[in-house]
């Protein structure tokens, strides 16, 4: 049985220590309401019609039957939602409008196979999914493609007019190039030279709480409760959908059952709103499943080509990546996070990463954890395995020789200051699990190891926090960032620190967008850093207004009084003989010396730094039945700072299992019709727990300078290197390299009979 | 159609509810019962998220038609905590077994037949019972430790 880091406390008495999160009881009872669990009087239902073809024309639409089918209240189409012309770009955040608007409902094309066309609102269910059915689209059929590689052919059906790519209609979107040294000098430099090209299929964010929603529009004004990753975004995103000013949306962010970026943008919310505001009801609308596989997310199936050159010693001299993304119906694919993550680890004086943004016809990608760096890593990483066994050297020792260290320039910009990149490989390198041997191949089955590295920038960005304290001395935290996994446990532990008061005395609440300051969104690996700056410059000026209240009590100057362990002390003998005013004594003489106390801040947070990890991973593959199961597993991370170290191993375990599945399962396969073929948990084969074994998390602290902390972040890094750790233990195991996801037994039964023979 | 009249018990309580023939239970728990602790995840049975017990047996909710509840025993994660948390509730808690919460009720739920069934379960049992439970978020490791752990502490406490 392996073991987890025990705490990282050191003197502190909350930061780092494993206490029980504030919404814990509500989770395990039952009690925590989600998105789909709120309900109002007067309630109805709405339902989507969604296209059957992959790529169609709309040429009309006809509401009229569905309109007056018995307990319909109301019908929507895109007419109801504001157009932004296909022209001009409107940004919020990373999200175009453009696409937004037309991704929630088609326009004047269908660009997937389960594209919404229409919605209906009625008083159940059941009624609104039949009156779908009695709304008539006239579509013409258009020729579709799915594929990266096809949609990039100049022969490709063409999915937007508009969409031009040196000077003629292309389905490729957007480019974006990182240039570092000269490639062409730093090959000619290489002893050894490697070049590969790398496939992986869509994949799917895999939340177990599907997407829904409840919108009440009353005189004007609308309440969302909805299950998203920020509900600063779904205000925002609602106001351009609708034409509502912001001031007229509430959005209350419901607890949230699985995101991982899939919640990210919204697609529900203004459907829901329309409707409401159309029939006058408040509306709730949920997804199936299937409609959450055909509709919403994955992340990028891609093909990428990575060569890298080394010198004999083991020094790289120059590298070059192409990484091409599907976007799906319309532009935005994670091309930053492949082309720039893919080489961050390494010092390598010659780079060239270039990425293809390529729309094709399904469902437009949405984020998924470190989005695209797994793409590039994988590409990278299986390369840096090769290379190292062509030089004859073991691979953790290989990325040891090229790490990237404070000073190295990176090819995607920066001159990293500290990082923990080193440490991460060195840790793995005299980690248990490294130093044993494998299994002896036998009783038909066979064993390997395999490696790899990877990065994520992490995110900094708007955050608001504000600190009160209550007349009988607790606390109440309010943030603007849902929690997704234990969030409020970290801003508890970090405000009791600093106050030196008792864990419990914290209660932590996300704030709705008309309680609490504008938020980002809960991603990018950024809430606990970004809220650990806000609620720790909060609390601060709470600790300021304790010390002037200590000094009007005991009439001396602020300056005189210090806060050590919950309580106002004099500074010295100086200053007074004094008892100790503890947190409760002056919150109960608040009024009296000055009012309420509590204090807010609202920053946009920079210094986020960059995260580094390493994997090991052992497989056993059955080469009979084509399957490889992952028998031991351990990833070393370093992550600045462990606020809670359960939470920071909890996302280190999440991460590596998903990119388990990644490698191992999970796939979108579309039919020769363009449908996806495999919506449902039965086909799309997300691994169960009987699938894993213990996944071991090492937690590296080299604090981030910039932090008050030290945190770096901690969600999106543990899914990067997993794809390549396991795929070349797979060819450890088998002597065969895989050079496509995922290696089911299909495909690995193929692989081997073609060794065979 | 005429709806059904079904008289069954939830929770240890005598409960009455009117129902389609054609809905599930889950539909009634988390609809005019309000017991919206079981979660739908997929409605096809492959998540476990719905997860409720029939007369002790664990089932998916999803799958079973409410009308088969006529006079039978249904236990849901409303009625797991009495003045306390169960000890699998508490030892989820001290053990971070869960990050978003979506899954837990019918993890729980789960769990809770596997110990009355078998006090002492291997790791590889408890990976195998809790297989039909879908988590995203853990990477089931630490579900597997709190309900080992739990199976422990009661073995201890017998």
């Amino acid at each position: 049985m392996t073991t987890n880091t025990p705490d990282t406390a050191n003197d502190n008495k909350w930061i780092g220590k494993r206490t029980i999160r504030p919404d814990g009881a509500d989770k395990v009872t039952g009690r925590a309401a989600y998105a789909a669990d709120t309900t109002m009087p007067g309630m109805i239902w709405g339902k989507v019609l969604r296209s059957p073809h992959p790529h169609a024309r709309i040429k009309s639409i006809d509401t009229s039957k569905a309109e007056v089918h018995p307990g319909v209240k109301a019908v929507m189409t895109a007419k109801d939602i504001v157009n932004f012309p296909i022209e001009k770009s409107v940004m919020l955040g990373i999200q175009d409008m453009r696409w937004m608007c037309r991704n929630v409902m088609a326009r004047e094309k269908a660009l997937f196979a389960g594209h919404p066309v229409a919605a209906v609102a009625a008083t159940t269910e059941k009624i609104a999914a039949e009156a779908c059915k009695l709304i008539v689209v006239e579509y013409e059929v258009l020729p579709f493609v799915i594929d990266v590689e096809e949609a990039m052919k100049p022969e490709a059906p063409i999915l937007h007019d508009f969409i031009r790519f040196k000077d003629k209609p292309s389905n490729i979107a957007g480019t974006l190039e990182h240039r570092l040294g000269d490639i062409g000098e730093g090959f000619a430099k290489a002893d050894i030279v490697i070049e590969r090209s790398f496939r992986t299929q869509p994949v799917h964010q895999g939340y177990i709480e599907p997407h829904a929603c409840l919108v009440s529009v009353s005189d004007g004004k609308a309440t969302v409760w909805s299950s998203s990753q920020g509900q600063f975004m779904v205000r925002a995103m609602c106001a351009y959908l609708t034409g509502l000013p912001q001031n007229d949306i509430r959005a209350i962010p419901a607890e949230i059952g699985g995101g991982f970026g899939g919640k990210t943008i919204i697609y529900l919310e203004p459907l829901a709103l329309i409707l409401a505001k159309k029939s006058g009801r408040p509306v709730k609308m949920t997804m199936s499943r299937a409609e959450v596989f055909h509709a919403s997310g994955p992340t990028s199936g891609s093909y990428s080509t990575v060569k890298l050159g080394a010198t004999r010693d083991g020094k790289l001299v120059a590298a070059q990546g192409t990484f091409c993304l599907q976007a799906g119906a319309l532009p935005g694919s994670p091309i930053r996070g492949a082309a720039g993550c893919a080489f961050a680890p390494y010092d390598i004086p010659n780079v060239h990463s270039f990425g293809y943004d390529v729309v094709s016809n399904r469902s437009k990608v949405a984020a998924y954890r470190a989005p695209g760096a797994p793409i590039g890593a994988y590409a990278v990483e299986c390369v840096m395995d090769e290379v190292a066994e062509a030089l004859k050297m073991d691979p953790l020792d290989f990325r040891l020789k090229n790490a990237a260290k404070q000073g190295t320039k990176a090819a995607h910009g920066p001159v990293y200051p500290r990082i923990g990149f080193v440490e991460t490989i060195e840790e793995a390198r005299k980690h248990a699990h490294y130093t044993t041997p494998l299994p002896k191949a036998g009783k038909g089955m066979l064993y390997g190891r395999g490696v790899a590295s990877g990065f994520w920038f992490n995110a900094g960005g708007e955050s608001s926090a504000q600190v009160n304290i209550n007349e009988d001395g607790t606390v109440v935290v309010i943030t603007g960032h849902p929690d997704i996994g234990g969030s409020r446990a970290a801003t508890a532990n970090i405000t009791a620190e600093l106050l030196g008061i008792d864990y419990k005395k914290v209660s932590v609440l996300i704030g709705d967008t008309s309680v609490i300051g504008f938020s980002n969104l809960t991603g990018g690996s950024r809430v606990t850093y970004a809220s650990a700056m806000v609620v720790t410059q909060s609390t601060e000026r709470v600790i300021t207004q304790l010390r002037e209240r200590a000094a009007k009590i005991w009439k001396i100057d602020p300056d005189a009084v210090v806060w050590e362990n919950g309580e106002a002390r004099p500074a010295g003998d100086n200053a007074g003989k004094f008892e100790p005013l503890s947190l409760g004594q002056i919150a109960a003489q608040a009024s009296a010396t000055g009012g309420p106390i509590g204090a807010g801040q609202q920053l946009n947070t920079m210094g986020a730094e960059g995260g580094f990890a390493t994997h090991v991973c052992d497989v056993e593959v059955d080469p009979d039945l084509g399957i490889v199961r992952v028998l031991r597993y351990t990833a070393v991370q370093d992550v600045g700072r462990a606020i809670h170290p359960s939470y920071v191993e909890g996302q280190i375990q999440g991460g590596a299992a998903q990119g388990i599945g990644w490698a191992l399962s999970e796939e979108y396969i579309f039919n020769k019709d363009g449908k996806l073929d495999n919506p449902s948990f039965l086909d799309y084969r997300m691994p169960v727990s009987s699938d894993l074994p213990m996944l071991d998390s090492v937690i590296l602290e080299i604090p981030n300078p910039k932090h008050p902390q030290g945190v770096r972040g901690v969600g999106e890094v543990p899914l990067v290197p997993p794809l390549a750790a396991i795929s070349n233990a797979v060819y450890d195991a088998l002597g065969r390299r895989f050079y496509s996801l995922p290696m089911s037994p299909p495909k690995v039964l193929a692989t081997m009979d073609m060794a065979a023979e | 159609m005429a709806k059904l009249h079904v008289s069954t018990t939830i929770n240890g309580e005598p409960q009455e509810f009117l129902c389609d023939a054609d809905q599930s239970m889950l539909d009634v728990l988390r609809g005019p019962l309000g017991l919206t602790g079981a979660k739908e995840g997929c409605g096809t049975g492959d998540c476990g998220a719905c997860t409720i017990t029939l007369n002790g047996r664990i089932v998916c909710s999803c799958l079973m038609l409410a009308a088969e509840a006529e006079g039978q025993q249904i236990g849901t994660i409303e009625g797991m905590a009495g003045e306390e948390l169960h000890p699998l509730q508490q030892k989820f808690l001290e053990s971070a077994a869960l990050q978003c919460g979506i899954c837990t009720p019918g993890v729980l739920m789960a769990a809770k037949a596997l110990l009355e069934k078998n006090p002492d379960p291997t790791e590889h049992e408890v990976r195998f019972w809790l297989a039909g439970n879908l988590c995203r978020c853990t990477g089931y490791d630490k579900i597997i430790r709190a309900v080992m752990d739990t199976a422990a502490d009661m073995r201890a406490a017998r």
